[in-house]
């Protein structure tokens, strides 16, 4: 990855295994929040259910949407430039990034609509309401926060990326930084497959 | 390079082949929430989402073209790590 070379197919290869080691601690991290979910779920089910009716299914669904879109086209950024097709890669990751805006522009506006009916953490309104139903939009907020952290990373990693491509660092033979990119940004989106249906479809 | 079965590199058509999959499940489980199937419904959507992950895992992340051993172990390491705690975790609140 950085200028000085011993490049080639060895420097590839432990590149990727760095980021494939990071992304399996990525998903014991979120995993653990995921069964703290089901715990509370199953023992504040009817609290749950009701919390979660809250919740815009369109905007998820559309979000749900967007990433995958953003999935595809960061794979395809990849693609072309191991073919060695680098302003079409460039093409493909500007693509994604206005993709990750577009994620975290919908959700703004969701979690604007949240606070202003006086639900965010430790709100007068929130902590009324049944227990369960704070411990939803506790972990509402913590695990769709923590993966909206996550966007954010990724968008800079690319723009990153993009310089790079720019620069002419990266090319056909020197693929790493965009590949690690885009791994990682397939791990956000695998992340957020889980999500969605976990907070805006139980209802 | 040329020691492979399956095809080494996928192109567009796969791609879009799994975008078009996952767009498809995507609407799939939209609508087996407005169904009223109770307590399957977690199972169905779970499932669901576990079938996505994987052809993203599989087809985005190259994991089905992956050669190094190394790589192809990490995923199931982690699967059954996550297992064990879900399981473990489980039976302590289950039959407490």
């Amino acid at each position: 990855m950085s200028g000085h070379t011993h490049a080639g197919p060895i420097d590839r290869d432990r590149g990727c295994i760095g980021m494939w080691l990071f992304i399996c601690t990525e998903i014991l991290l979120f995993g653990g929040l995921f069964l703290l979910y089901s715990v509370y779920r199953y023992k504040n089910p009817a609290d749950f259910h009701a919390a979660s009716q809250d919740l815009s299914r369109f905007s998820g669904t559309l979000n749900t949407i967007v990433l995958i879109t953003s999935s595809l086209s960061a794979a395809l950024a990849v693609h072309e430039l191991r073919e060695g097709r680098a302003a079409r890669s460039k093409l493909f990751i500007w693509a994604t990034i206005l993709l990750a805006l577009t994620f975290l522009t919908v959700k703004g506006f969701e979690w604007a609509a949240k606070f202003e009916h006086g639900l965010y953490p430790n709100a007068a309104h929130l902590l009324s309401l049944p227990p369960g139903q704070i411990l939803f939009f506790g972990l509402y907020f913590t695990m769709t926060g923590l993966h909206a952290i996550h966007v954010i990373v990724g968008m800079g990693i690319f723009g990153y990326g993009l310089r790079a491509l720019s620069r002419g660092k990266i090319d056909a033979e020197h693929p790493v930084l965009v590949e690690n990119a885009t791994l990682f940004w397939h791990l956000v989106d695998v992340i957020w497959i889980f999500l969605f249906p976990l907070f805006y479809l139980i209802s | 390079m040329s020691d492979t079965k399956i095809e080494r590199k996928p192109g567009y058509r796969t791609y879009f082949a799994v975008y078009a999959a996952l767009v498809g499940l995507t609407a799939v489980t939209v609508t087996s929430a407005s169904l009223d199937i109770g307590r399957l419904a977690i199972a169905v959507v779970l499932a669901i989402a576990g079938t996505k992950s994987v052809l993203v895992l599989l087809y985005f992340m190259h994991l089905r073209y992956e050669k190094r051993l190394l790589v192809k172990i990490l995923m199931p390491i982690v699967v059954v790590t996550l297992a064990v705690f879900i399981g473990l975790t489980y039976t302590d609140i289950l039959y407490r």
